[in-house]
């Protein structure tokens, strides 16, 4: 009885952060918060789906398997959202316009891929246009 | 299987279910291409805990390998699309 309980609980708890992160992927102004906001809480909410379903059937070979599937999304959900927001932010997807912070304006360079650590050019990001002489001829 | 779990299994896949509509929406409309990605991999991961609940209710465990190749599936496939958008920029050389 109390096993049915506990499984409940932790059903509820990851049903409620993929629902957070369903609404957030919805709702969400920008490709990189609403990366921020869903692949942590899916992950977790699979974990704690994992953890009922351990719950749920005290065996230890599917404890086990379960653990496994929670270690391996642990593993590779933070890599593949690195590598995602990596390539979208070379690829020059735009950030929300009410974005304070970003440390890595000016310092790309993106032709080279290559990440310097004082800004390129000096000048405000105001004017667009001063990556296009860079852009026609990238230097390989 | 006792009365609180029968009712709460169908709720929590109910709820999954329309978190993946959600995301499929955003892979509808997703402005950028990283956005489709991003839905797709959010998509397959409440899959994975969508396959987890139905092996607690069928009781069948044998579903729980399919979560582990799903989880393998999809990261191999959002690396390889983060390889391909970074590779189509490098080449190119322009935006987007």
């Amino acid at each position: 009885m109390i096993q049915d309980f506990l499984c409940t609980t932790l059903v509820f708890i990851g049903t409620l952060f993929m629902i957070v992160a369903g609404v957030g992927i919805l709702r969400m102004p920008d490709l990189f918060m609403r990366m921020s906001c869903t692949s942590k809480a899916t992950t977790l909410g699979m974990g704690f789906i994992m953890a009922a379903l351990a719950v749920r059937f005290p065996h230890l070979e599917i404890a086990t398997r379960a653990l496994i599937i929670t270690l391996f999304a642990l593993l590779t959900a933070p890599v593949a959202a690195h590598m995602i927001a990596r390539a979208a932010y070379v690829s020059g997807v735009p950030l929300w316009k009410k974005t304070v912070a970003d440390q890595l304006c000016n310092r790309y360079d993106r032709c080279s891929c290559t990440l310097e650590s004082c800004p390129i050019v000096e000048n405000p990001p105001e004017e667009e246009e001063r990556v296009d002489p860079d852009r026609q001829e990238p230097r390989k | 299987m006792t009365n609180i779990l029968g009712v709460a299994l169908p709720a929590a896949m109910l709820l999954l279910t329309s978190t993946i509509f959600m995301a499929f929406v955003r892979l509808m409309k997703g402005p950028s291409f990283p956005d489709r990605v991003v839905a797709l991999d959010i998509m397959t991961t409440v899959a994975m805990g969508l396959i987890g609940l139905y092996a607690m209710e069928s009781g069948e465990v044998i579903f729980l390998d399919v979560a582990l190749f799903l989880a393998l599936v999809s990261f191999l496939g959002t690396v390889a699309f983060a390889y391909y958008v970074e590779r189509r920029q490098l080449r190119t050389g322009s935006g987007e």
